[in-house]
């Protein structure tokens, strides 16, 4: 018997989730800038409000051009739906909103990024919802942290800001033998380089602003549902297995299956939260989405370049670099881990130690012409940072340490310019900060 | 709700309002390997317009207890047993693929239970690859892979569902490998050992729609057509660019065809 044919990642890039236009033709998926959608009668409008019928009621809660965008990164991450949201934190906060309630725990990979640190340990805990951070590489800790009340496991592919790998294999188990999902954040990976719900997460969320979108125009964020996890043979989701008042009674795993999840995060968390996304947004991250397959191989060719710039620059006798970490160096070490979960590249985040610390971390920056110096990742254009001088600059030298962040740290985020452009500017930034 | 049909607990979903079977009755019969949840755009529709609604999982199905019957006919007469245990003295049946047959089944053999008939992705039989019967019986994954990609249509591969933000042929896979191992092979083991569906066709005397797919390729449109023919009266709803996955391709069309024949007001 022939193979079963599916579409490739490439081509899911472009065409997931959309037919062209009905209504005019259009080949590009247009922007539906409408508040909300007339009903055909008053019996349509009774059956979609009650669910018995998909479709738009209002863009807070689902939009054409949204929709196009959700159902693409569903489909590319392998998710059996999708929901957007106005920003990636708005998507982690939906996630954890739709799981618990007061009095929920998490246990957090201690490597994440600062914006969900602040959500989960100052804000979430005025709402009664609190956070156990554990080293990414201590399984035994995510284990120990887990208590009756835990309802997540969490962490982020890459780890911010160093760079680990986090097991997803291993920690999935973990969270299983639990009863308990584990969610990833993949937002530095995308689904080009990392599936998570191929090595057992359960849920999957991405800031779209970074590189699924590419172009640095919009924020976004999406979380999507894996359809995996047993809600029912956990007992520990009343949010998701009993009869919803809020919404004529639905239990949600009993209509939906598969789609518990990310039906109540779009039925309940959209239309209560509102923190939707725009149609302006979602047809400008589609554009970004359209190229990522090119745009990621770009990036990961650019990074193993400069990579080998400063790895030269390292082993240099009067070399201007302290250090570099990458997952894809060999002295990496998450090495192997990253070979088995990321075989076509590590993404395109860059951390090396420069000689001179905070002074010359500082004069670097300045120094950098092609580099733009801004508070983002993902770009297709480059960026740096240099944490101790900025983001961490109210941090003494041991805080910044128990942070993981030295004061000789600088970031990179490769873009998608000619490597030899980037090199030559790294180059001479840092002979320019050194040499001072 | 919570059924005992021959000493087995069985569920049936109701779409969201409580059974009452003083009002017309519906049974939606899934397909091979799948169960209730298959129906989600349809059932709550029904529910909610006039109908009492059985989105029933078959024996080893979903939330039903015991083990996969081995054959369309005795699934048939498990519709039968199911409606006795609802107090149902007649009903609609609609089913998809196998369910299809297994409506058919039931309504050439106990025709004065069945009120009228939905059939979807249906062909008068539905002879499976012998490569899929082994891999189904070895509970071998790539069984899956074969009927969820075999059984969207090419514009289900693309998507644009109608449903916001699902995701068509990953929302299928899962929903298959939530089934008990075993399953899958039984059941298709059940539709390729089906031989009686022109016999059975051309004993209905209900109402029967066909649903068909225009580019099923699990069971061919003209091959539905063939077996549409064969049942007296029969309506044909062909749908342009939908595969065998009928009801979640085209859940409205779906939905505007059980509308049009089972709302209930």
């Amino acid at each position: 018997m022939a193979d079963a044919k599916f579409l490739k990642f490439d081509t899911l890039s472009l065409h997931a989730g959309q037919r062209p236009d009905p209504a005019t033709g259009a080949r590009a998926v247009p922007i539906y800038q409408s508040t909300s959608y007339v009903f055909d009668d008053t019996d349509h409008a009774a059956s979609l409000f009650n669910l018995e019928r998909p479709g738009h009621i209002y863009s807070r809660i689902s939009n054409p051009t949204v929709a196009v965008l959700e159902e693409r990164l569903a489909a590319l991450d392998g998710g059996v739906g999708a929901v957007c949201t106005s920003s990636g934190q708005a998507a982690l906060t939906l996630a954890i909103m739709t799981l618990m309630d007061a009095g929920g725990h998490i246990v957090a990979s201690s490597s994440i990024y600062g914006g969900s640190r602040n959500l989960l340990a100052y804000t979430l805990p005025r709402f009664g919802i609190t956070t156990t951070f554990v080293n990414p590489r201590d399984l035994d800790g995510f284990r120990a942290a887990i208590r009756p009340e835990t309802r997540l496991l969490f962490g982020e592919v890459l780890g911010n800001p160093g760079l680990e790998v986090l097991d997803i294999p291993s920690l999935s188990a973990i969270a299983h033998e639990a009863g308990l999902p584990l969610m990833v954040d993949a937002t530095f990976v995308t689904p080009y380089l990392c599936k998570p719900l191929s090595f057992g997460a359960d849920l999957v969320m991405h800031s779209c602003t970074k590189w699924l979108a590419g172009h640095g125009v919009a924020i976004g964020g999406v979380v999507i549902d894996g359809g995996t996890f047993d809600w029912e043979a956990s007992g520990k989701f009343p949010t998701l297995t009993e009869p919803y008042a809020g919404y004529h009674g639905i239990d949600f795993a009993e209509e939906y299956g598969p789609a518990a999840f990310i039906m109540r995060a779009r039925a309940e968390g959209l239309r209560d939260f509102g923190a939707c996304m725009s149609p302006m947004n979602a047809f400008q991250i589609l554009q970004g989405v359209e190229t990522l397959p090119l745009r990621m191989k770009g990036h990961i060719h650019n990074t193993r370049k400069v990579l080998g710039f400063l790895e030269s620059e390292a082993y240099a006798e009067n070399g201007s670099v302290a250090w570099v970490t990458h997952p894809e160096l060999p002295d990496h070490p998450d090495h192997r881990l990253r070979a088995q979960l990321l075989p076509h590249g590590a993404g395109s985040i860059i951390s090396f130690g420069i000689k001179g610390g905070r002074a010359a971390g500082r004069r670097f920056i300045e120094k950098l012409a092609l580099f733009s110096h801004l508070a983002n990742v993902g770009d297709a254009k480059s960026l740096v940072i240099h944490p101790a001088s900025t983001t961490h600059a109210q941090l003494d030298a041991e805080a910044l340490a128990a942070a993981g962040v030295g004061e000789d740290m600088i970031r990179l985020s490769i873009g998608l310019e000619d490597c030899d452009d980037l090199i030559d500017d790294l180059r001479q930034a840092l002979r320019a900060a050194t040499k001072a | 709700m919570e059924l005992t049909v021959k000493g087995q607990a069985v569920y049936a979903h109701t779409g969201g309002r409580p059974f009452d079977p003083a009002r017309p009755v519906i049974v939606l019969i899934h397909g091979a390997g799948m169960d209730h949840t298959v129906w989600s755009l349809q059932s709550r529709y029904l529910a909610h317009h006039g109908r009492s609604v059985l989105a029933v999982d078959l024996p080893g199905h979903g939330r039903s207890a015991g083990t996969p019957l081995p054959s369309i006919e005795e699934l048939a007469d498990w519709i039968v047993a199911l409606l006795d245990a609802a107090g149902v003295a007649k009903a609609a049946l609609a089913g998809h693929s196998m369910g299809a047959l297994v409506a058919l089944e039931t309504a050439a053999r106990h025709g004065d239970r069945v009120e009228s008939l939905a059939l979807l992705g249906v062909a008068e039989t539905m002879p499976v690859h012998p490569d899929l019967l082994a891999a189904a019986a070895l509970n071998d994954p790539s069984a899956i892979e074969l009927v969820i990609g075999w059984g969207h249509g090419p514009r289900g591969h693309v998507g644009g569902a109608a449903a916001p933000g699902l995701s068509l042929v990953p929302g299928g896979r899962r929903l298959m490998q939530r089934a008990r191992p075993g399953v899958l092979g039984v059941d298709l083991g059940a539709c390729n050992a089906y031989v009686r569906g022109g016999e059975a066709a051309a004993a209905v005397s209900c109402p029967a729609l066909f649903l068909l797919g225009g580019v099923d390729r699990m069971t061919p449109a003209k091959s539905g057509k063939a077996l549409a023919a064969k049942v007296r009266g029969s309506e044909v709803i062909l749908l342009s660019g939908i595969g065998h996955m009928v009801m979640t391709e085209a859940p409205n069309a779906a939905t505007d065809a059980f509308a049009a024949r089972f709302s209930a007001f």
